[in-house]
């Protein structure tokens, strides 16, 4: 966290400061480390283990948060009797389809609901592509499982409160995680137990009641074929240490840039719509109302049961008045999507010559994706690119100085793609605003005019879109009217720059007909499926409430409660923290002094704190819904996780998630260290490309692995900025980090005879990249399973071109693509590896250099892409 | 002269014939705060628009600055070493394997703005000068390149800078000026302002002071009974620092010299004992001739 987000830091030494323990997990030891009370070293790819064996501590030693458990959780909740665990088929869980590799999650539902469940089971089945693609995507997957509350609406949920019943969740838990004991976590991990039950120690010892510890986590554990099941684990711990909706616990996700959050609210992902609306199939023929159907059951639980309204208000802020009941509200003009249109899989379709044109916007492809040799053999095959950035990155320049023009791979002559490039304006240029990770809007102000040509995204966009309209205007085409219908025009200034303004108050949404005509929403729940509002984000509604644009606000923090709600603007409704209802016990007293947040006034017969509750404002703590009861009116006073059907938090996730319902050890894609937990290696449902061009290491325990025999991991310094478009252009940056290196051991660079400030060569199936070795003792050699495995370090900034103050070769160029099943992203955090000392060979002998050790290894494109290991056999 | 200064309670403003009422200004670097971001060189570099200087991969750690000098105001030491002792609570389980016995350091390092500053004592133009704040400048329009001041800083901190034709205040001496085109705007100089984790403090002499000793006091008092304060001391070699430091461990580990003097404080000495010495021989030289 110090090494990538330094101003972040601040408030962790603050924290320090005023007494609490910080614990820093991760391969090596950072500038983080050094701050931190206790550094734990970890085998890249292990986290599960450790996190499974911190809720087997927690389970053994009757540390969990008993009454938080009870009530708020699903832990009492009764599975179906046919699921069965990993334990019982050895890694698997029950609906595994070897054909497909994927589970059918019918037999993971709460028993009560078998038929209801099997309905939903049809909509995630991983057989029907379109499904599949509709049901992930970030936050919206989980939100929208929580809605498919049709199975839980009619019948009750079976449960057993003294937590006894072998078939409830929490006995299910508790078995799962048995044998992720502290001489299991160090043989996985590398963690000494001493070091294990530290940790162990302190998380429980700051929760409870009185006390929280929160969990802060980057792309180190998103970057994994299992990496949902990561954060999965970590919400388990949470969640039974009681350490969610309360101040000061929570799992913070640091983005790797300053809108990250924003560009999944308002997403630049293909299968979501802005608020987690999810896009449409192309397999729902029946609209608008099929579309609401599928998602929400007549006897919705929740908040989910107003989906109508906000989907209906975004489409009136997409089409205006053109959007009207008679025509479904234009539902009909949403693209749809009918398989994965992922970044990874437009690349292979690139590669496959079935795209033509690309548009590149701040983003570095050539040298910040996995695999970034295929992302420029990929972007060669183009007709057209467009790229939009600050500087002549790497990827508008492939062309003429990537290093496939070295290898002689690509000729220059032989490159069709015509690249245009728009210089772009930095965020001081413009207005704007940064949704961070606590979903809090800021805005910014332009300080000075962009220079020259630079423009903002919006000027770019908007300007395209007048240019299109003007050019379909006449068109009959009714592929067209989409566009033509399009509402299209904001207010500008200087040189046609939108108001940026304007376009927060249309995505915060207005009344379009009655009393409040032109008024802007100030809550979502203002919002009407009737078409009488519009709103282009439910979720941002009210950051314009009153005219007033909240996001802007800055009144200092001494000037305020501690809460400091008039800081920027939270969605939704500014509430700083989700499901607060939690920081209360069931009769809604706060659970101590010293962590009141919200809590129920008797007085005044509402909830009330120094939060915006979450959670209706006047249902007491002890109503308990009808049985006919829909909607938010079907939650109880008791129900603080009110986005689940169940109002329950999910220590055992039913739906929603494609690779089991509880985060399970499996070994990285590549991987020299044989699974110790489970006879099944990896994740039997992680999404693998067979290509020749993404060819894989093999993995132990299989033939050749040990050609591989070492451990990567990538990263960022404080230094630079991602693929370095921002950073390795500027010369006060540049001089701080001017060379890609790598970080060894001094056992490892004894063993390769690694000389420091020398050169070495790093080699995996994909290629061969050379590196400056720095030898350091932050990196030290692990004990695993009673071997020693090495662990390299390389920072990920740099690329081959001729454009920057500095370059040299791209640490992703190493990777290959698996992907995580649940939202298609890369393990690029992890693989094996050789290295040797010495610069790599140059032009064709590069590839030679890569093709012998191919050979050496057996290599082919099924290596490493077993789905199931011996999946026959287990049966 | 340094006893003068001694007893004006540390007021070099007072004494260089500052007629106004204006507290000595400086930096307490709390390094035990220290991230090692950066921040603080860059903000500098930006500021003062000093150049580039040098795209050179060290291999040192996360070190590619090196040290001060001309073009590098502030400098962060990167020192990764072993906890000095071993740590006491190391688990039991734990091995050589275990890297709970590493620490890394990091420092952001300046010039220490003296009380008895030699660069200011033999600059012969007057570009170095004494400002209100009681920080030591150099003026680039007066400054001749003579280089004595580089030779008089006990630090090692101000160089001439190098570079091809053109490059600015090229062959001028060249060191951090705290600020003081922002300290006469009620601004906080560059690098305390973009310091994330206040290891940088920029203020009131005094007041930093007695802050820093509270804050060693409590560090000691955790258990880190190596920290340390450095050229916080009036009665120190240079008669106290206006930028003063905490420590974790020697100043030698920061590279920073243990004991520094000001070379002209034993001017009056060293003309004392050079009379003598001449003296001596002038009086030896007669003696030899009487004798012959």
């Amino acid at each position: 966290m110090a090494e990538c987000h330094p101003v972040g830091f601040q408030w962790v030494t603050e924290a320090k400061k005023r007494g609490a323990k910080i614990i820093h997990i991760d391969p090596r030891f950072t500038r983080t480390s050094a701050l931190a009370d206790q550094h734990v070293s970890i085998r890249a790819g292990s986290d599960i283990a450790l996190l499974g064996g911190i809720i087997n501590y927690i389970i053994e030693n009757e540390k969990y948060f008993e009454e938080y458990v009870l009530e708020y959780t699903n832990a009492s909740t009764i599975i179906q009797s046919d699921f069965k665990d990993t334990e019982d088929i050895d890694g698997l869980f029950s609906g595994y389809n070897p054909e497909l590799g994927a589970y059918d999650n019918e037999s993971w539902g709460y028993r009560g609901i078998e038929e209801a469940a099997a309905a939903g089971a049809r909509e995630l089945s991983v057989n029907d592509q379109e499904h599949q693609i509709s049901m992930h995507g970030g936050q919206g997957a989980a939100h929208k499982i929580g809605s498919q509350g049709k199975s839980l609406s009619d019948i009750s949920i079976h449960s057993d409160r003294t937590l006894r019943d072998p078939m409830c969740v929490f006995q299910i838990l508790r078995r799962h995680y048995s044998r992720y004991t502290p001489e299991m976590v160090e043989r996985t991990t590398g963690i000494p137990q001493g070091a294990f039950l530290e940790i162990c120690r302190a998380v429980t010892e700051n929760s409870g009641k009185d006390r929280t510890t929160s969990w802060v986590y980057s792309v180190g554990w998103t970057h994994h074929s299992v990496g949902v099941q990561y954060i999965r684990g970590a919400a388990i711990i949470q969640l039974l240490l009681g350490n969610i909706g309360r101040p000061g616990g929570g799992i913070l996700a640091l983005r790797g840039h300053a809108s990250i959050q924003g560009s999944t609210d308002i997403p630049t992902l293909y299968d979501i719509l802005p608020g987690y609306l999810p896009m449409p199939s192309a397999s729902m023929t029946a609209g608008l109302k099929g579309y609401l159907e599928s998602l929400m059951a007549a006897k919705q639980k929740g908040f989910w049961a107003n989906l109508d309204s906000y989907m209906v208000s975004f489409l009136k802020s997409y089409w205006g008045d053109a959007a009207n009941p008679e025509n479904d509200y234009c539902f009909s003009y949403l693209p749809k999507i009918n398989g994965d249109h992922g970044t990874y899989r437009t690349v292979m379709d690139m590669m496959d010559g079935k795209v033509e044109g690309y548009m590149i916007f701040g983003e570095n492809p050539a040298v910040g994706s996995a695999n970034a040799r295929m992302q420029r053999l990929a972007l060669s095959k183009l007709k057209w690119l467009v790229v939009r950035d600050f500087n002549l990155i790497e990827s508008a320049t492939f062309w003429k100085d990537s290093p496939e023009i070295a290898t002689t791979e690509l000729e220059t002559s032989d490159i069709a793609t015509e690249v245009f490039f728009f210089p772009a304006a930095s965020q001081a240029e413009k207005d704007g605003s940064f949704t961070q990770t606590q979903r809090m809007l800021q805005w910014h102000h332009k300080a000075v005019d962009p220079p020259g040509d630079c423009r903002s995204e919006l000027h770019f966009f908007y300007q395209l879109g007048l240019k299109i309209k003007e050019l379909l205007k006449d068109s009959k085409n009714p592929r067209d009217y989409p566009i033509r219908d399009l509402t299209w025009d904001y207010p500008t200034t200087k040189n046609g720059e939108p108001v940026a303004e304007a376009v927060l108050k249309e995505i915060n949404g207005s009344h379009l007909a009655g009393e409040k005509k032109g008024k802007l929403l100030a809550s979502y729940t203002e919002m009407k499926p009737d078409g009488s509002t519009s709103g282009g984000c439910w979720i941002y509604t009210g950051v314009f409430a009153d005219g007033i644009n909240h996001a802007a606000k800055r009144k200092p923090g001494q000037d305020q409660s501690w809460v400091a709600p008039d800081w920027g603007w939270v969605w939704p409704a500014n509430r700083r923290i989700l499901y607060n209802r939690a920081s209360a016990d069931p009769d809604g007293k706060p659970w101590s002094e010293r962590k009141a947040y919200i809590w129920w006034d008797e007085a005044q017969a509402k909830w009330t704190g120094h939060d915006v509750p979450d959670f209706e404002p006047s249902k007491a703590p002890w109503y308990r819904p009808p049985d006919d009861a829909v909607g938010p009116d079907a939650l109880a006073g008791n129900d603080p996780f009110i986005m689940q059907a169940d109002g329950k938090g999910w220590l055992f996730a039913p739906a929603g998630i494609k690779d089991g319902p509880l985060p399970t050890h499996y070994e990285p894609q590549e991987s020299p260290v044989t699974n110790a937990l489970y006879a099944q290696q990896k994740n039997p449902a992680r999404q693998v490309f067979k290509r020749s061009d993404n060819l894989s290491n093999p993995s132990a325990p299989a033939e050749g692995y040990e050609v591989y025999p070492y451990v990567f991991t990538t990263y960022r310094l404080t230094e630079h900025h991602t693929a370095g478009g921002m950073s390795r252009f500027l010369p006060y940056l540049s001089e701080l980090q001017p060379e890609f290196f790598c970080e060894v051991s001094p056992e490892l660079a004894a063993e390769r005879n690694l000389r420091p400030g020398g050169w070495a060569t790093i080699v995996t199936a994909r290629t061969a990249i050379e590196a400056r070795v720095l030898v350091t003792r932050r990196i030290k050699p692990l004990r695993i399973d009673g071997k020693i495995i090495h662990q390299i370090g390389l920072p990920y900034h740099w690329g081959v071109g001729n454009q920057a103050l500095v370059a040299g070769d791209s640490a992703n160029d190493l990777f290959g693509l698996t992907l995580d099943p649940n939202v298609h992203i890369q393990e690029s955090k992890v693989s094996s590896c050789d290295i040797q000392p010495g610069r790599r060979p140059t032009g064709p002998e590069l590839l030679n250099l890569v093709a012998s050790y191919r050979r050496r290894a057996g290599i082919t494109q099924d290596t490493g892409n077993e789905l199931a290991t011996n999946y026959e056999a287990d049966k | 002269m340094s006893k003068t200064i001694v007893h004006l309670g540390l007021d070099p403003a007072k004494i260089s014939g500052w007629d106004v009422a204006q507290p000595r200004m400086g930096f307490f670097t709390d390094t035990s705060l220290c991230i090692g971001c950066k921040a603080c060189e860059v903000a500098c570099k930006e500021w003062n628009e000093i150049p580039e200087d040098g795209l050179d991969w060290l291999g040192i750690s996360y070190d590619n600055t090196g040290s001060l000098g001309a073009s590098s105001w502030r400098h962060v030491a990167f020192i990764e070493q072993a906890v000095p002792g071993g740590r006491t609570d190391t688990p039991s389980s734990a091995s050589a394997l275990d890297g709970s016995d590493l620490r890394w350091l990091m420092s952001s390092d300046v010039c220490k703005h003296c009380t008895e500053a030699g660069c200011l004592d033999v600059c012969p133009t007057g570009s170095l000068f004494r400002t209100e704040f009681g920080t030591v400048v150099v003026q680039d329009d007066i400054c001749n390149g003579c280089g004595y001041c580089v030779a008089a800083c006990p630090f090692g901190v101000i160089e001439r800078r190098t570079g091809s034709h053109g490059t600015k205040n090229v062959g001028l001496a060249q060191k951090c000026t705290l600020c003081y085109d922002r300290l006469v705007s009620g601004m906080t100089p560059a690098c305390a302002q973009a310091c994330p984790t206040e290891s940088i403090q920029f203020g009131n002499l005094s007041e930093l002071r007695s802050r820093a000793r509270r804050r060693v006091e409590k560090l000691q008092l955790d258990g880190n009974r190596a920290a340390r304060l450095y050229g916080d001391d009036p009665n120190d070699g240079i008669g106290g620092a206006g930028a003063m430091f905490l420590l974790l461990d020697q100043p030698e580990v920061y590279g920073l010299p243990p004991n520094p003097v000001v070379a002209t404080r034993e001017l009056g000495q060293m003309w004392k004992q050079a009379g003598i010495a001449a003296l001596t021989f002038l009086i030896g030289a007669a003696a030899a001739s009487i004798e012959r």
